[in-house]
């Protein structure tokens, strides 16, 4: 039987305590039609997902937002369980035992790959395992990344690409103003990076970065930004849209760009090349298994007949060098054991965040999606408000149709007491927010907005649980 | 935003029909599934038209027999397809510029999905609500 009014609140699970999950938690929780508790399974022993170790470390501002996130943890009807992995240590049957719905905000936790010779080279690595290193990712923070290679090629032109370019720009200074743990500020103050390489596909007017992130380029200490002028001017194509578009910022941008292109370098220590209309080819062998020099070849807009401007090769090619590579053309979610997958989008198959059958496209009872891994990697951290909004509207709706899974024991206790029987030593948000006080005051203590903890032992540690999981 | 983002939320059915099928089971292809609009298929490969709702009116106010006559007699063609890597933006421009609703969205000589106006004027809004929401919050705790 599904859940009805009168017999006691909607238990939802929420899986994943990114963005997509705090936004959706404020969601059930702020309306009154139907009462409702949550309780937050989250990988990690912290929450707050890529705002924690995706958004740049020196991007405090944007990660203000935990603020509203922390409120709704506050809330009456929420609970945080930390180290709590779906499908290891909780599985889908447990939570129908316990819970009329679950909800999957999990991410899209793969990278794609470029698909060319050489990429799998020593020294060619996903740009997102950089980025949870230089972050502080449990997950990440034991990589290793060869700084002392002076050529650095970023492929891509969206936002991770861009933070990664300007995150190995960063002086000593600039380093010591973000929130990063001390190993990455140690081994980024030792870089001996002179050269990077921003590659994008398409044109300045396709670029997917924003226009603040373009201006931070131009403000770095100790480094100009080198754009051709050949590359920063427009095609055809590029301003026939730009102008169809009547589209202010997207001018702005472009004007920019071409600014960047008019200014002589200043003669800094580090050069941050931004490169349009062009595509990896082949990663080099620098004789030694490592990537030495990276293949480019040149690309031409093409418009096809629903008006997109695509990329195509004019067949020209040249090499750069290139002793470190980072790619970041795309991400995919992974499939959950138990949850329907579609393969082609890299999601959790839904419609409007209600899962369905990916081959009969039935809507499956009781598992809704929201965040990437129910529209793919796309968007700002602000996207995922109105993304589950839709998904809460839907699962309030199905509620009130009784469209739920029929729990055995909906109880808050049940959850508890299954983990504790499986040895799960998880975290509460109570425990987050010690990690939390104990990283700002370490930050206090070194001038620095906060030091994050390194790795998992020395968050256990701050907890007074030594080993924590790992020694039980 | 890319076309695929839209698709990646819309359920992994489309739906087809042959050029020869009487526009009558169009008709109730369109109505059992509450959508406006059918891509023309012929044994098993690329759109070769779409039929909407739109198309089917037009007719019918002109000829009463419609329902009999066959599915290409009636279908818009050639018809404008997309890619899933397709700008949202670039796509809604052609869409309003040539006056068309429904497009197909093709990739690997497969027809991969299909979304409508409506479905990237959506989009396009939770991008600027998304916007809107992320200035909101840096606005508030700052």
């Amino acid at each position: 039987m599904g859940w009805k009014a009168g017999d006691g609140p909607l238990r939802v699970a929420i899986v994943g305590a990114g963005p997509a999950g705090f936004y959706a938690a404020e969601a059930l929780l702020k309306q009154a039609d139907v009462p409702v508790s949550v309780d937050m399974f989250e990988r990690l022993l912290t929450p707050y997902g890529l705002v924690r170790h995706g958004v740049a470390p020196d991007h405090l501002k944007i990660k203000t937002v935990t603020r509203a996130f922390a409120q709704t943890a506050a809330a009456p009807g929420f609970r945080f369980f930390g180290n709590v992995e779906f499908g290891r240590d909780l599985l889908l049957a447990d939570l129908q035992k316990h819970y009329h719905q679950v909800l999957f905000t999990v991410g899209a936790q793969t990278d794609r790959h470029m698909g060319i010779p050489g990429e799998g080279l020593a020294r060619s690595h996903p740009a997102t395992a950089f980025v949870g290193w230089y972050n502080g990712h449990p997950d990440y923070c034991d990589l290793e990344f060869d700084l002392q290679q002076e050529t650095v090629a970023v492929v891509g032109v969206g936002n991770v690409a861009i933070d990664v370019a300007r995150i190995l720009c960063l002086s000593h200074e600039e380093l010591l103003e973000t929130d990063m743990p001390e190993y990455a500020i140690d081994a980024l103050s030792r870089s001996r990076v002179r050269d990077v390489y921003l590659l994008g596909r398409r044109g300045p007017a396709q670029a997917a970065f924003t226009n603040p992130e373009l201006k931070e380029l131009g403000e770095l200490a100790t480094a100009d930004v080198i754009i051709s002028k050949d590359e920063a001017a427009l095609d055809e194509l590029s301003r026939e849209e730009l102008e169809a578009a009547n589209d202010r910022m997207l001018a702005r941008k472009v004007e920019m760009i071409a600014e960047f292109a008019a200014h002589a370098p200043a003669g800094r220590e580090k050069r941050l090349h931004l490169r349009f209309l062009v595509s990896p080819l082949a990663l080099v062998d620098d004789g030694a298994g490592g990537v030495g020099a990276m293949t480019l070849g040149r690309n031409v807009l093409h418009r096809s007949a629903s008006g997109a401007l695509s990329a195509e090769s004019t067949g020209e090619t040249e090499t750069i060098p290139a002793g470190l590579v980072f790619r970041s053309v795309g991400y995919r979610g992974m499939p959950l054991p138990g949850v329907p997958f579609n393969n082609r989008w890299g999601v959790i198959s839904n419609r409007r965040g209600r899962a369905i059958d990916t081959e009969t496209d039935e809507t499956v009872t009781g598992e809704y999606v929201a965040g990437w891994i129910k529209r793919g990697p796309s968007g700002v951290i602000g996207t995922n408000k109105p993304d589950a909004v839709e998904t809460v509207a839907a699962m309030l709706e199905d509620a009130a149709a009784g469209a739920t899974w029929g729990p055995s024991a909906p109880v808050e206790t049940a959850v508890v007491a299954l983990l504790r029987s499986r040895g799960v030593e998880f975290t509460s948000f109570d425990d987050w927010c010690a990690i939390d006080n104990a990283e700002l005051a370490a930050g206090q203590a070194a001038s620095r907005p906060r030091v994050k903890f390194g790795n998992k032992d020395e968050m256990w540690r701050c907890l007074g649980r030594e080993g924590g999981r790992a020694a039980g | 935003m890319k076309v695929s983002a839209v698709l990646a939320s819309k359920g992994n059915r489309t739906f087809t029909i042959e050029p020869g099928a009487l526009v009558e089971a169009a008709v109730a292809t369109l109505a059992a599934n509450n959508i406006g609009a059918v891509i023309v298929v012929a044994g098993g490969g690329l759109p070769t038209g779409m039929l909407s709702e739109r198309d089917i009116i037009r007719k019918l106010a002109s000829d009463p027999s419609t329902l009999e006559r066959t599915v290409d007699e009636v279908m818009t063609f050639p018809v404008i397809c997309g890619s899933p890597d397709d700008d949202v933006e670039s796509v809604l421009r052609t869409m309003t510029a040539e006056r068309f609703r429904h497009l197909p969205v093709v990739e690997g000589g497969e027809i991969v999905g299909m979304v409508t106006i409506g479905d990237l004027v959506k989009a396009q809004l939770a991008e600027l609500r998304g916007v809107a929401a992320n200035l909101e919050t840096r606005l508030l705790e700052s």
